[in-house]
Formats: C-alpha cells, sequence, structure tokens
C-alpha cells in the first residue's frame, strides 16, 4: 500500500514536477535577521485570500440587482448557514487588509526598503494599494442599504471635480446619468472582476520581485546603501549567512497569518458585518450617509476644508497621494537605511499617524454633521415658569433648527458654539447680528425668522440658567 | 545516437537571417496587438453603453396645482428618464418644490452641490440642512453656509393643465469651477 502510493506520487512528480515548483522557495535564501518585522507583507496576502474565498461565498449568496440585492443581503445576514459569520469575515477581512498594508508600507518605509535594487517593489506597491482602497470602497457600496446608494453617488460626484471629463466619468460609474438598475452591476463587476483580475495580476509581479531582488536585509546604522556594488555585497552575503526561506523564514509568516486569522474569525464571529440600514430608496431624506471606518478621516478632510479649496482638494488630493508616494524611491535613492539616521522618515509616518488618526476622531464625532435627532428643549426642565416671549423662544430654537447646531445644555448638536451661557460672552445686539447675518457655518437667518420670533429666541438665549434642571 | 524523432536537420541558427527573425517577432507582437484590439472592442462597448446611449428628458407630473400652497416648500418623488426598465424603485428621484407666487415654482434637486448627499428641509427657519458635511442653503436653494461651493441644482418646472410638472436630469454633478 505505502510502496504504491509512493509509486503514484513519485509518477505524479516525475511527470507534473510538483517538488520543482516548490523548489525555488526552498533554495531561495533571506537575510537570517528578517525576522518578525518581516511578516506584514505576507499577512496582508493572506487577508487577500480570505477576501477571494469569503467572497466567493457571498457571491454564491448575493442578487447583484438594485432591485433585490438588499433583499439577498437581508437573506445573508439573518437566514442563510453561517451568512451573517461569511459577511463579517469578508467586512473585518477587508478592514485587516488595509489595515496590514499600511503597517506594511510603514515598515517598508522605515526601513527605507524601496531604495535600490527594490524601487518597482514600492512602485506596484503603491499601485496595489490604490487598488486595495478602490475594491474597500466598491465593496462597502455593494452593500446596497441606503449607504451604500450614497456612496455612489458621493462616489460619481468626486469624479466630477476631474476638469473636463468628470461628468462622463461620474456617468460612467454610474452607468447613467442618475443611479438606476445598472449602477449596482457595474459597482459588482469592478469588484468581482475588473479590479480583482489587476489585484492579482500586480500582486503576482510585486512576489515575482520579491524572489527577483531578494527580501531587503534589515538596515544597520552606518551601513551605506552603494548602487553599484549593492547587488554584488547583497549575494555575497546570501551566500555567507542566508538561510532557505522555506521553512527558515516562512514559518514565522505562517503564524502569524493563522493569528489574523483566527482573531479575524473572532472579529466576524462576536462582531459581525456593519448593520444593514435602510433599504436603498433615493426618495428617502432622512438618512446619514457615512462610510466604513477607513474612509471616515477622509470624509473629515471633506468637511474641514474651507469651501473655496474644497473642490480642489477632493480632486487635488488622490493624485498628489499617489504622486508623492510613487516618487519617494526617486527622491530618496542609496545612502543610510537605518531608520535612526533618517528622523524626517520617522517624523513623517508620526505625522501621517497622528493626523490620520485624529481626522480619524473628527470623522467619529462629526461636529459638522445637524443632529437631526436631538431632543428638543423643553420649556419645562429648561427654563422653569417662564414668561410667555421666552417660552415661544424656547419654540423657535426647537424647530428653527438652531438646536441641530447648538447644545443648551446637553441637548442638541455640536456644529456650532453651546449656548448655555452665550449671555455672559455676548451682547444682546452681537447675538441678534449673528443670528440675522450668520456666518461661514451658521446660516443667516435674517429672511427666515419674523421680527417677533428673532426676539423670542434672543430673550431665550440671554436668560440666566438655562437647563439647570431645579430638581437636580 | 539513438532517436525516434524524424529527420534531425536543426535550423542553422546562425545563418538565419536577422532579418527574418525580427520579422517573425514583429508578426507576433502585431497579432497579439491585433487579438487585443479584437477583444478589447465588445469590452469597452459594453462597458460605455450607459454613457453612448441616447439621452431622453421627459417632464414628469408632481402633483396637481392645487397641491401647492403658495411659499410652501414640498418634497415630490417622480421617476428619471431613461432609465432601464429593471430599474424599480432605485429609478425614482426626489425633488423640493415650491411655489412662490401664482404660477411660479422652482424646483431644487435634493441633492448636496457638495458631494450629492439629500439635504433636508427646515420648515421653520426655511433652510436646508445636508447630513455629510453640514451643507446649508436658503429657501431658494443658494449657498448659507457649510462647505459646498456653489447653490443647489434646479430642475426646469412648469404648470401643464393644472399639473406640476418637473423636467428629469441628469442627477448634478458638481465641476471644479461650480
Ligand atoms: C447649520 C448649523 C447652525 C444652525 C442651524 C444655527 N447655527 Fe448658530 N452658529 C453656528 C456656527 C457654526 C456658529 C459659529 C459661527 C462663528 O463664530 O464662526 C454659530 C454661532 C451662533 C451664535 C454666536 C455664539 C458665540 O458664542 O459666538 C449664536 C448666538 C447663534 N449661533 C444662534 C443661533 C440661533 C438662535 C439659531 C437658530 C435660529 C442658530 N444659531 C442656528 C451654526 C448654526
Amino acid at each position: 500500500m505505502k510502496k504504491a502510493l509512493k509509486n503514484i506520487w513519485n509518477w505524479v512528480d516525475d511527470r507534473g514536477g510538483l517538488s520543482e515548483l516548490v523548489k525555488p522557495l526552498t533554495t531561495h535564501l533571506v537575510p537570517p535577521e528578517s525576522k518578525w518585522n518581516y511578516v506584514w507583507g505576507s499577512a496582508t496576502l493572506s487577508c487577500l485570500i480570505i477576501q477571494v474565498v469569503t467572497g466567493i461565498a457571498l457571491a454564491f449568496l448575493y442578487q447583484p440587482s438594485a432591485d433585490v440585492a438588499y433583499q439577498s443581503l437581508q437573506y445573508i445576514e439573518n437566514q442563510a448557514f453561517l451568512g451573517s459569520f461569511i459577511r463579517g469575515l469578508h467586512n473585518w477581512g477587508a478592514s485587516g487588509m488595509v489595515l496590514l498594508m499600511g503597517m506594511h508600507m510603514i515598515r517598508v518605509y522605515l526601513f527605507a526598503a524601496y531604495k535600490y535594487p527594490r524601487e518597482m517593489s514600492w512602485i506596484t506597491g503603491v499601485v496595489l494599494m490604490a487598488l486595495t482602497i478602490v475594491m474597500a470602497f466598491t465593496g462597502q457600496l455593494l452593500r446596497w442599504d441606503d449607504n451604500g446608494v450614497w456612496s455612489s453617488v458621493v462616489a460619481a460626484e468626486q469624479m466630477g471635480r476631474i476638469p473636463l471629463i468628470g461628468d462622463s466619468i461620474a456617468h460612467f460609474l454610474m452607468g447613467g446619468e442618475n443611479i438606476n438598475g445598472e449602477t449596482l452591476n457595474r459597482f459588482f463587476s469592478l469588484h468581482v472582476f475588473v479590479i480583482p483580475a489587476l489585484l492579482f495580476s500586480f500582486v503576482a509581479y510585486h512576489l515575482f520581485l520579491v524572489f527577483r531582488n531578494g527580501i531587503s536585509e534589515p538596515p544597520k546604522v552606518g551601513r551605506y546603501l552603494n548602487p553599484k556594488t549593492y547587488r554584488n555585497w547583497y549575494e555575497n552575503m546570501l551566500k555567507e549567512k542566508g538561510v532557505p526561506f522555506f521553512p527558515n523564514a516562512i514559518w514565522r509568516d505562517a503564524v502569524f497569518s493563522a493569528l489574523v486569522l483566527i482573531v479575524l474569525v473572532f472579529i466576524a464571529w462576536f462582531v459581525g458585518a456593519p448593520e444593514l440600514v435602510g433599504a436603498p430608496d433615493l426618495t428617502n431624506v432622512k438618512v446619514d450617509p457615512k462610510p466604513d471606518w477607513y474612509f471616515t478621516w477622509i470624509f473629515a478632510i471633506f468637511a474641514l476644508m474651507p469651501r473655496d479649496i474644497g473642490s480642489y482638494v477632493i480632486m487635488l488630493g488622490p493624485v498628489l497621494t499617489i504622486t508623492v508616494l510613487l516618487a519617494v524611491p526617486f527622491l530618496s535613492k542609496g545612502g543610510e537605511r537605518s531608520p535612526l539616521k533618517r528622523p524626517w522618515a520617522i517624523g513623517a509616518v508620526a505625522f501621517l499617524i497622528i493626523t490620520i488618526c485624529g481626522l480619524w476622531y473628527i470623522g467619529d464625532v462629526e461636529p459638522w454633521h445637524p443632529k437631526f435627532d436631538a431632543e428638543p428643549l423643553s420649556e419645562y426642565t429648561t427654563v422653569p415658569e417662564a414668561k410667555p416671549s421666552v417660552q415661544r423662544g424656547i419654540n423657535v430654537f426647537n424647530t428653527a433648527g438652531c438646536l441641530y447646531c447648538h447644545k443648551i445644555n446637553d441637548q442638541g448638536g455640536i456644529r456650532g458654539p453651546n449656548l448655555t451661557n452665550v449671555q455672559n460672552r455676548l451682547t444682546k445686539e452681537q447675538i441678534i447680528i449673528r443670528i440675522v447675518n450668520g456666518a461661514e457655518n451658521m446660516p443667516a437667518y435674517g429672511g427666515s425668522l419674523s421680527k417677533e420670533e428673532l426676539e423670542d429666541v434672543v430673550d431665550f438665549l440671554l436668560k440666566d440658567k438655562k437647563g439647570s434642571n431645579p430638581n437636580n | 545516437m539513438a532517436c525516434n524523432c524524424e529527420n534531425q536537420n536543426p535550423p542553422n541558427n546562425n545563418k538565419e537571417s536577422l532579418d527574418r527573425r525580427s520579422f517573425m517577432t514583429r508578426i507576433t507582437l502585431g497579432v497579439g496587438a491585433f487579438f487585443a484590439a479584437v477583444l478589447s472592442f465588445p469590452l469597452v462597448a459594453a462597458m460605455l453603453d450607459p454613457i453612448i446611449r441616447k439621452k431622453t428628458e421627459v417632464w414628469r407630473s408632481v402633483g396637481k396645482l392645487t397641491d401647492f400652497k403658495i411659499g410652501e416648500t414640498k418634497m415630490v418623488t417622480f421617476e428619471n428618464a431613461s432609465t432601464y426598465e429593471w430599474s424599480g424603485g432605485i429609478a425614482r428621484s426626489a425633488a423640493y418644490v415650491r411655489r412662490k407666487e401664482d404660477d411660479s415654482f422652482l424646483a431644487l434637486s435634493v441633492n448636496c452641490a457638495h458631494l450629492g448627499c439629500p439635504v433636508r428641509w427646515v420648515e421653520k427657519s426655511e433652510i436646508f440642512l445636508c447630513p455629510c458635511h453640514g451643507g446649508v442653503y436658503h429657501k431658494d436653494g443658494s449657498w448659507a453656509a457649510g462647505p459646498p461651493p456653489r447653490g443647489m441644482f434646479d430642475y426646469e418646472v412648469r404648470v401643464h393643465n393644472n399639473n406640476v410638472q418637473i423636467k428629469t436630469q441628469n442627477i448634478p454633478i458638481t465641476n471644479l469651477t461650480s
């Protein structure tokens, strides 16, 4: 029996060359010091594999049609066996991929592994990053709830800022001049066929480059990179002390990837995918579109940009980012690779991380977001036993939208300043001027409030101890 | 030497003229390009179908004249033109219609001019508020506050046989310079 199996294997291997397929892995030498800091890329790849498998599983259950996609997602989420887990894993796998890709990029940048002779690895990496982001965006849109449809509108609007051809690209994305029966199919085809095809080609090339140019050795302070001698030096170094990629290095990749998988499975099972919000309906304006976490910081930039340059930021932001990233290996060549001798690199990474985290925080709080569901002020708790004009003022404050942007005590929105104690910092005249004329982020009410309403609301705002509940 | 192949006359590579070889190279590349062109044509055509399709605009009734009070702003819904028949509910858009004077109407697209999110009408203060990035507009659609680079977009609107009608159009796209 054992012999027979052995014979079969010998035949398959002889004609099929299976061991030749893996041989390059076992003979490929890598620097012995490439240890745990080198697992980010392979973990990103593992996430991609998770995405492919869960993606195919979802495709078997999902109906890519504008009319019923939402229903099929309800089915996946609530009825299909393991459906909600598969959705969850696909969702968190995407998050994991974006995050690990970021770590991988930061590692490569800090170790200056993009320098000679690995510039093309960096360049293809930037392309892969862009493709991954497009995948994340189109995927979130396939959720096709009201967040999903409005995301496709937002995507089209962003494209509209491109000079000359903006409208055509927007219409190309939407599959027409409006959101229609074709829109979802287009994003589905992009997400499932077009971008993955590009992604796989670039991943294959990216991996080929890793083998061709070898894994970069961890940098050492004072060891200069000289393009003229590097390749020779690297080869000799490997001959002297290189270890085979398989199994000496790959076991760490395997262990880390397994850890990633365990964490993702755990989150997918216990947290699950984002809830499906309302069914897609462009005639429902009571929605609150918001992208998934990895985009909220960009969302925040769009809200915070001064209005005169907003359109340019929307258009040039992505272009400049990609250009700067692509330029990195050409701007910084040869020389020191150690991050300890490249303080600017550490500074740049720290700056980016802090900025993005700050924007994330702001994007989460959304101070610009009118709080439509703010609980109306009640005249009894806000200013008890108030005179009629103040009571009317409270009513104006509730109904004229002031409450969406301003807080009285802890009720209301945060777009504008908290007005609980506005009587202490502004005079009556100043308050009136502000309400009548508005400001950059506050509409002018001069034309819409009657004289009495204005007086009433000012009466209310001038009141002391607004919102202090007498019972506590 | 035992050989189970046929007449072994290896082509004499050295003698083969370079011309011939570059000719074969070019043929291969040319055929490859032809192959790619033939295949990409239908792909590109399919992808561009929605763009090259003839555009249509139609008047859609959104209510009776008597449904609109003077000075009132009301949200109406209607079906877009030239959608695929299978679009279902997603083919419907919304607009805000305001009767300014007797027969004079204003119809505003619900899409914010910043990034297209649907704005909400706040009756009392006569403003439109956008949930996404805090854009605000006055009742006539002009910019009031926040990031939108311009005012709201409007639809052509008319009164026809006592029906208020809106002329459908594309979802408004804000360009760089608008
Ligand atoms: C779209 C959001 C928004 C709405 C709606 C809004 N405000 Fe404001 N308001 C702001 C912002 C933002 C500021 C800060 C303006 C500045 O100083 O640049 C502000 C400032 C003010 C101030 C000055 C406060 C200070 O400390 O300087 C007053 C008073 C005020 N608003 C009252 C009102 C009243 C009354 C209403 C309703 C009739 C109202 N606001 C509606 C956003 C809004």
